[in-house]
């Protein structure tokens, strides 16, 4: 039982249980999957578990993780955004599970944009 | 701990439990463990979000999208779609009231936009149930600010540096009570929370003990240590069995984190809470009432001085606020009281919780900082008159209030402007009142409840109230004489100036306030025998039109005392004599043939 002795304790217990309420606070990184029906033919589930994966082991607890619907590049489907403040919103396409872990460490960690998969920017 | 992408908020307020959030959240988790998602959306109940007409509420985060009047029917496609696909279940979204445009995201609605939530800060968005929801959310940070940073003394000052005044009703400077409590001598004192809300329309401390209990205790906790006091009472009417059964559970996490009990932070500062049951008397709101009955006697107040900061339960200084008052304390402590003092008027500082009840669009609970006008709080962010009527008047304070007219809308809201209109803030009651209120039977409703609730001990109260009621029973039975009506003001001036306590000086108000503002109503009804807003029922006349009535019938059909005779030939008659004016006649008539008088 964690008892409470002092304003470090207390410091330790919100640090390990802000993934508590962590995906409802604002202002944080997006990542986005498309989950229309030709995203999710396409293999978006496994992007999704990949990227909660990749958010988890590297204890990322400011990123939030959305879903959308189908926006009409399904032929460029799994399609993944990322929305980083200051860098507006950088599609990926023809996401795979094995580009995820690139993809939040060059952009959403570092803020470097994985220019071979990129396919569309809006600011 | 795994990462869940989205939280689900399902509100488990009372409002929204009672019109089955709990069968919505059930179906929530079933849907989602059926879509495999469990792992990855969390499911969270929480507190009231405020918009308890509108319930139940769900708002989906990290988009934060606002669902509303969920059913558990729904939950299937608030999973396959929205959790699932990303799209968002627009018909199931708050509607803009003129466009009819669904409103997708919680802090663009009007109802949440004008808002500044403080006491409310965590209601709707954390589980209460669980303690370290509250802690991410700063939750202790001002206790442990207080234990380790701070004197008693300063804590006292940032508190009168707020200038929070006592939202229960009386409005008195709670920093300055504090003080009084900590400068009595005395080496045993008690803290109480009065958690007693029982005016007819109010529900906001119910809501702040239910979504967000921690709050509370780490109020009392910091006003413990201020005031010296080691041992505190919550004394919670047993009419609130959610509020009470999260309060125990936030009480016990307390203290297996260490946060109540002994030695405290290592600060050598112990101290206990403990819950006292009411048994929903509304005298028990008033103070020395209340301790009577935590001491075990029968609830009733008495003469003051002594006061209980010098003389309180079981005779030692004693510290009484309400739910609201102690909710606002840690926010205060860990911003500061300057940035609090920063809100609202000059004499009425920071924000105030309102129940906004009757015949308004929006039913619910609102935060708004004080100096906000009576019409934006009505209009802007409840949504106006129910049915696109015309407002009549607002019976602000509950029972102790006054009803307020439409030359009051602009009035900012103030402890001072209220009282100067013969209102009072109370504890934050709003009754919103349309053209077919009456505004004699708004008054004698009030009234009923406070001569039911008075507890006799003085005369003016239980024999002058008495009175009064009766008067007023005349009056809207259509025998009342004009003199009634200076008779009426005079003994309700002598109850307001001569009763013991708070229920007795304050009852008269709704008497007063209508008299005030609606004299030419009372007139009505006692000349012209009528009922201008047609509620008053022994005053009331159905009467069919024989230029109107097709003679089909129907209104005799409904009349459940056979009180109306016709035929194919002859009109209708309604036999006023046996006539019970329930109304079911003028309810059915297809053709409006029949007029209420």
């Amino acid at each position: 039982m964690p008892r409470i002795k002092s304003l470090e304790d207390l410091k330790k217990i919100k640090e390990n249980a802000k993934d508590l309420t962590s995906a409802r606070s604002e202002g944080k990184t997006r990542v986005v999957i498309g989950m229309g029906t030709c995203g999710i033919a396409a293999g978006a589930r496994k992007v999704m578990d990949a990227v909660l994966a990749e958010l988890e082991k590297r204890g990322l607890h400011d990123v939030t993780v959305e879903t959308t619907g189908c926006i009409g590049m399904c032929q460029q489907e799994p399609l993944l955004d990322v929305i980083r403040a200051g860098q507006g919103r950088i599609t990926y396409g023809k996401v795979e599970p094995e580009d995820v872990p690139r993809i939040i460490a060059d952009h959403v960690v570092n803020g470097t944009i994985v220019q071979d998969k990129v396919i569309g920017r809006a600011d | 701990m795994a990462l869940y992408r989205a939280h689900v908020l399902v509100c488990g307020g009372t409002g929204c439990v009672s019109s089955g959030s709990e069968g919505v959240l059930t179906a929530l988790k079933e849907r989602i463990a059926a879509k495999k998602l469990d792992n990855e959306v969390m499911v969270v109940p929480t507190g009231c979000h405020g918009m308890c007409e509108m319930g139940p509420i769900v708002v989906v985060y990290p988009e934060g999208v606002f669902y509303c009047r969920v059913t558990p029917e729904d939950a299937q496609e608030i999973v396959e779609e929205h959790l699932f696909k990303g799209r968002r279940v627009e018909r199931l979204l708050y509607k803009e009231s003129e466009t009819l445009k669904g409103v997708p995201n919680y802090k663009d609605i009007p109802f949440y936009s004008k808002q500044v939530r403080v006491a409310l800060r965590n209601c709707g968005y954390i589980n209460p149930d669980n303690i370290e929801e509250y802690i991410v959310r700063d939750g202790y940070a001002a206790l442990t600010k207080v234990l380790t940073e701070m004197q008693p003394a300063d804590v006292i000052a940032e508190v009168k540096t707020s200038g929070l005044r006592g939202r229960g009703g009386g409005g008195f400077p709670t920093g300055l009570k504090w003080e009084f409590c900590a400068r009595a001598a005395g080496d045993k004192k008690y803290v109480i929370c009065n958690a007693d809300e029982g005016d007819p329309g109010a529900f906001m401390d119910r809501s702040i003990l239910e979504g967000d209990p921690h709050a509370i205790l780490e109020g009392l906790l910091i006003g413990g240590y201020a005031m010296g006091a080691d041992e505190a009472y919550i004394y919670c009417r047993a009419e609130y069995p959610l509020a009470i059964k999260r309060l125990q559970r936030a009480i016990e996490q307390a203290k297996e984190y260490g946060l109540l009990g002994d030695n405290i932070l290592d600060s050598g500062f112990s101290f206990d809470v403990h819950i006292k049951e009411g048994a929903g008397a509304f005298v028990c709101g008033e103070e020395t009432a209340l301790m009577a009955s935590i001491e075990g006697q029968r609830g009733m107040p008495r003469p003051r001085p002594p006061f209980p900061a010098n003389k309180g339960l079981w005779a030692k200084p004693t510290n009484i606020n309400n739910v609201e008052t102690w909710a606002n304390v840690p926010t205060i402590i860990r911003n500061g009281g300057a940035w609090y003092a920063a809100m609202g008027t000059e004499k009425s500082k920071g924000t105030k919780v309102f129940a906004l009840t009757g015949k308004i669009n929006h039913t619910g609970l609102v935060e708004v900082p004080m100096g906000l006008t009576i019409r934006e709080v009505v209009f802007d962010l409840g949504g106006g008159i129910l049915g696109g009527k015309k407002f009549k008047a607002v019976q602000i304070g509950g029972p102790s209030g006054g009803c307020l007219t439409e030359e009051h809308l602009d009035l900012p809201i103030s402890y001072e402007s209220l009282t100067a209109a013969g209102a009072i803030m109370g504890s934050g009651g709003l009754v919103v009142m349309d053209e077919e209120t009456c505004m004699v039977d708004v008054a004698k409703f009030f009234l009923e409840f406070t001569q039911a609730e008075s507890c006799g001990k003085c005369v003016p109260c239980r024999e002058g109230t008495k009175q009064m009621l009766l008067m007023l029973n005349k009056i809207t039975s259509g025998e009342g004489t004009l003199e009634d009506l200076d008779t009426l003001e005079e003994l309700a001036l002598m109850v307001k100036e001569m009763s013991l306590c708070g229920l007795g000086q304050t009852a008269p108000n709704p008497v007063l306030t209508t008299l005030r503002y609606f004299r030419d109503e009372y007139e009505a009804h006692i000349v012209e025998k009528r009922c201008p807003a047609g509620a008053c029922s022994a005053l009331l006349r159905y009467i069919i039109d024989p230029e109107r009535c097709r003679r089909c019938g129907l209104c005799a059909k409904a009349c459940p005392v056979s009180c109306i005779s016709g035929d194919r030939q002859t009109p209708y008659v309604i036999d006023q004599d046996k006539c019970i004016k329930c109304g079911a006649c003028y309810e059915k008539c297809p053709f409006d043939a029949i007029d209420r008088r």
